[in-house]
């Protein structure tokens, strides 16, 4: 046999931290990885944020992020260890070799470049191909990956094509030099389920066709399930488990693995509405100032108290511009809102600072809804004094009793957000939120952040929060397995109207409205073959029709 | 109508606009300026009679908003009126004038522009390493030290010392091109050294600003070598910012070259106008105000409409 395409010894990687108030010190964040790939075989490499995945898919080019530094360790790329080559010979490598596909397509294009001149550069650049070569080369990619006019689109700029075309993009950009191996990091993450469906087996088909051999990183067990041969876990930079993806799924060794695979722990009964509506949204239609269109037609909605409402939909379906409405930040052109039996005021600025404090609000990016100068005390602490006068003494005891609520203690009440976890972060705005009395908390893509095992907890304590305290959360993501285990009833939103909206039992029960079932049907699941499975369904379908 | 050019139209109304605005506070500035021009034109020899006869003769008693209504429409028509001094035609006087510090700022522009931009650019890619620190350490000494000492002391040592290039930069038409180049080599050399600083720092900082993105990474990734990345894909997107500072400082080579004019003894606009200043001639303050704010409005607008162009968004919408 001859030697393997890539063949990582040892790895260690290092980077220096910058912790808050103290100097910086160098640590160790990938502590002695060792993997081989033969030619034409997916890896995925699998973990949650800070596992180490990205940053070792980047060292198999070399390649340090930020601070980050390759310590230790050897890195061989068709014979040769790179970590000891020059840095003429590694920007060989780089681009004609091996190359990366990163997660956000639409910030790793250059928006004041075509795309066709970014597609060729690297195949251009080393020689690979000639320019008139290397564009139909691009051309045939396009065409192959499924893109909308291959002969045109090289022409237009990032910004022109949608965020599931520029994804396809990079992977042309990514396949073009023919390189020997191409490190996915996270391609379909940022993109929309019915989206990713697509772009995934445009990814699988392109792998297969050339032959080439890849790194699949991401955090999605399913969807890596889907892609790969061999799959190795990691977690803080150590390998956990590593074998055919076979086995990975189906007789997992390693308790985190487990974890991993069975991620979805939380189930919850729905309950049937009872009382009076605490929020009754009816007839909304809204446009935002200076365009010429609605983007939210005639949407109604109720929820009842201590109930979950998920409204779910892809990105630019209306469901945060929804939230904007409620709030008071976008007042609507037509419709009324009912809040706790009272009408609300379309604008934020005339409300009584009751409607403010009975609806508050959680965002996804628990990081900047804090202000990074405040301790947590004084965080959970202002809506305290703003809305209940509380001060001194008697405010710290109710911070530490929310700090116990959302089960992280009063040993946080000193810490600043940077000293905390993207999970404690959320925690906190939990608390902020809970601090109000609130009778309604709206909830925009609270999750859509946050490790699967992470985002399992926050909604743990999420439902714990809602049974003790009654409070009613209006739900809104783009993940259907969190509306699963949490919503009593659900609104499925497309393109600013509401296609289905009910209680969980009949909205996810069939007859199906195509959308619906277009949305389910999209959500992987973790077993051998789904991908092929659906796709083989869609294309007998749309036959027979 | 294509909406880039609907922006652009929209800075050039703006831009005259602005010009506009500029003639009524020159012309209103000088209306509030102390003392009389017949007094000044006059000084000893004022009599009450002779004052009355100059006021009527040069049309001082009517209402300033009429005067400012005439002279602004001659502006218009290419005539600014006569020196009150040598009763010179200005705009005659003005035009060689101006078209000698149009070839000073000229000649330094080009020389300071592409300068800046290259030695930001190395800087960029040593950045924190010692070229960077020269770089920045250099520029910076000469923006610090006063533009007329930098004269002198160049002056001293390359015109008196060394004989390279003539003190006095005098130039005149019967001159060949190299004759003028190398007469204003030395006021060249002083500009330079004054601008290069602020728009070397501004390429700098601008092209730092894109180096954290996203697509700096993948130029990176695709094997592309350090001055390629920033050439080909950090540039680009700093254009921006680059060129509002170099328009800046181009407005400034017009108009702020009065020290190194006086220094240099150049024949140029800066001179022209201190030396009416001093003498109370409002026509010619008047003219040479004009020309400066529209040379500084006309600058920033180019600027502005560069940075329209220069975003792909706008250029190439959905």
């Amino acid at each position: 046999m001859s030697a393997p395409l890539l063949e990582v010894r040892g790895l260690t990687i290092g980077a220096t931290i910058y912790p808050p108030g103290e100097r910086p010190r160098d640590i160790e964040i990938v502590h002695g990885v060792d993997f081989t790939l033969e030619k034409g075989k997916v890896l995925g490499l699998i973990g949650e944020s800070g596992a180490g995945k990205s940053t070792i898919g980047l060292a198999t080019m070399a390649y340090g992020r930020g601070g980050v530094r390759i310590t230790g360790g050897e890195v061989w790329v068709n014979g040769r260890d790179i970590l000891q080559a020059p840095p003429g010979e590694l920007r060989k490598l780089r681009g004609s070799e091996v190359t990366y596909v990163s997660q956000s397509a639409a910030a790793s294009f250059n928006p004041a470049k075509r795309i066709m001149d970014q597609v060729v550069e690297a195949a251009v650049r080393h020689g690979r191909f000639s320019r008139r070569a290397a564009e139909a080369r691009a051309v045939e990619l396009f065409r192959a990956l499924g893109l909308p006019e291959p002969e045109r689109i090289g022409s237009r700029y990032p910004h022109q094509v949608s965020g599931g075309q520029l994804q396809r993009c990079m992977t042309a950009l990514a396949l073009c030099p023919e390189p020997d191996l191409v490190v996915f990091d996270e391609p379909t993450t940022a993109l929309d389920v019915t989206t990713q469906i697509d772009v995934l087996m445009a990814i699988k088909e392109a792998i297969r066709e050339t032959g080439v051999a890849a790194l699949y990183i991401t955090h999605d067990l399913a969807v890596v399930a889907q892609v790969s041969d061999d799959i190795m876990v990691l977690k803080m930079g150590e390998m956990v488990e590593y074998g055919p993806t076979e086995q990975i799924i189906t007789r997992p060794r390693e308790e985190y693995t487990r974890a991993l695979v069975s991620v979805r722990s939380i189930t919850h009964e729905e309950k049937p509405p009872a009382g009076a509506p605490v929020l009754k949204v009816e007839n909304i239609t809204a446009r935002y100032r200076g365009t010429g269109f609605d983007v939210l037609h005639d949407v109604s909605v109720a929820l009842h108290p201590g109930q979950t409402l998920a409204v779910v939909g892809e990105s630019g379906s209306g469901k945060s511009t929804l939230a904007r409405v409620i709030t008071g930040l976008l007042p609507p052109r037509a419709g009324a809102i009912t809040f706790a039996g009272r009408a609300l005021s379309p604008e934020l600025a005339s409300r009584s600072r009751e409607d403010l404090r009975e609806l508050q609000m959680i965002y996804q990016m628990a990081d900047t809804a804090m202000n990074p100068r405040q301790t947590v005390g004084t965080i959970i602490g202002r809506p305290l004094e703003f809305y209940f006068g509380l001060s001194g003494e008697e405010k710290r005891k109710r911070v530490k009793e929310l700090l116990d609520e959302i089960e992280m203690g009063e040993g946080f009440i000193d810490r600043y957000p940077a000293e905390l976890s993207g999970g404690q972060k959320q925690r906190v705005c939990i608390a902020r939120a809970l601090a109000a009395r609130p009778k309604l908390i709206i909830c925009d893509e609270v999750t859509s952040a946050l490790d699967p095992l992470v985002a399992d907890g926050i909604l743990k304590l999420l439902l714990d929060l809602q049974k003790r305290e009654d409070v009613a959360y209006l739900f809104i993501t783009h993940d259907l397995a969190t509306v699963k285990a949490i919503a009593d009833s659900i609104a499925v939103m497309y393109q600013g109207r509401l296609v289905r909206y009910g209680p969980k039992s009949e909205v996810l029960a069939p007859p199906f409205d195509d959308y619906t079932d277009l949305l389910l049907s999209s959500v992987p699941e973790m077993r051998l073959g789904w991908l092929e499975d659906v796709i083989a369904n869609r294309r007998m379908e749309s036959a027979g029709n | 109508m294509h909406p880039v050019m609907k922006l652009v139209a929209q800075r050039l109304a703006l831009g005259i606009l602005l010009l506009f605005a500029a003639s009524v506070l020159i012309f209103a500035g000088t209306q509030i300026l102390p003392g009389d021009v017949a007094q000044s034109i006059l000084g000893q020899s004022a009599t009450e009679k002779t004052l009355a006869n100059l006021r009527e003769q040069l049309g001082l008693n009517e209402p300033a908003v009429t005067r400012y209504f005439k002279w602004l429409f001659s502006a218009l028509q290419g005539d600014l009126g006569t020196a009150l001094t040598n009763g010179a035609d200005i705009a005659e006087s003005l035009g060689r004038r101006l078209k000698n510090t149009l070839f000073l700022a000229a000649c330094a522009a080009v020389v300071s522009v592409p300068l800046a931009i290259a030695l930001g650019l190395i800087a960029v890619r040593f950045r924190d390493r010692w070229p960077d620190k020269l770089i920045s350490a250099l520029t910076l000494t000469t923006i610090s030290i006063p533009e007329f000492l930098l004269g002198y002391v160049l002056a001293y040592f390359i015109a008196v010392k060394l004989g390279w290039a003539p003190s006095v930069a005098m130039i005149n038409d019967s001159m060949s091109l190299f004759e003028k180049l190398q007469a204003v080599a030395l006021p060249v050399a002083v500009l330079t050294m004054v601008v290069l600083a602020h728009m070397m720092r501004m390429t700098r900082a601008a092209i730092l600003n894109v180096m954290q993105s996203a697509y700096i990474e993948t130029a990176e990734l695709k094997g592309l070598s350090g001055l390629e990345v920033i050439r080909r894909h950090a540039l680009p997107n700093a254009i921006a910012p680059i060129v509002n500072v170099v328009m800046l400082n181009l407005a400034y080579l017009v108009v702020g070259v009065v020290v190194v004019e006086v220094v240099f003894v150049y024949p140029g606009l800066g001179q022209y106008l201190v030396d009416h200043v001093s003498k109370r001639d409002v026509p010619v303050v008047q003219a040479c105000g004009l020309i400066f704010a529209a040379v500084y409005i006309g600058l920033n607008m180019v600027a502005d409409i560069v940075s329209i162009l220069a975003n792909p968004r706008l250029r190439h919408p959905k």
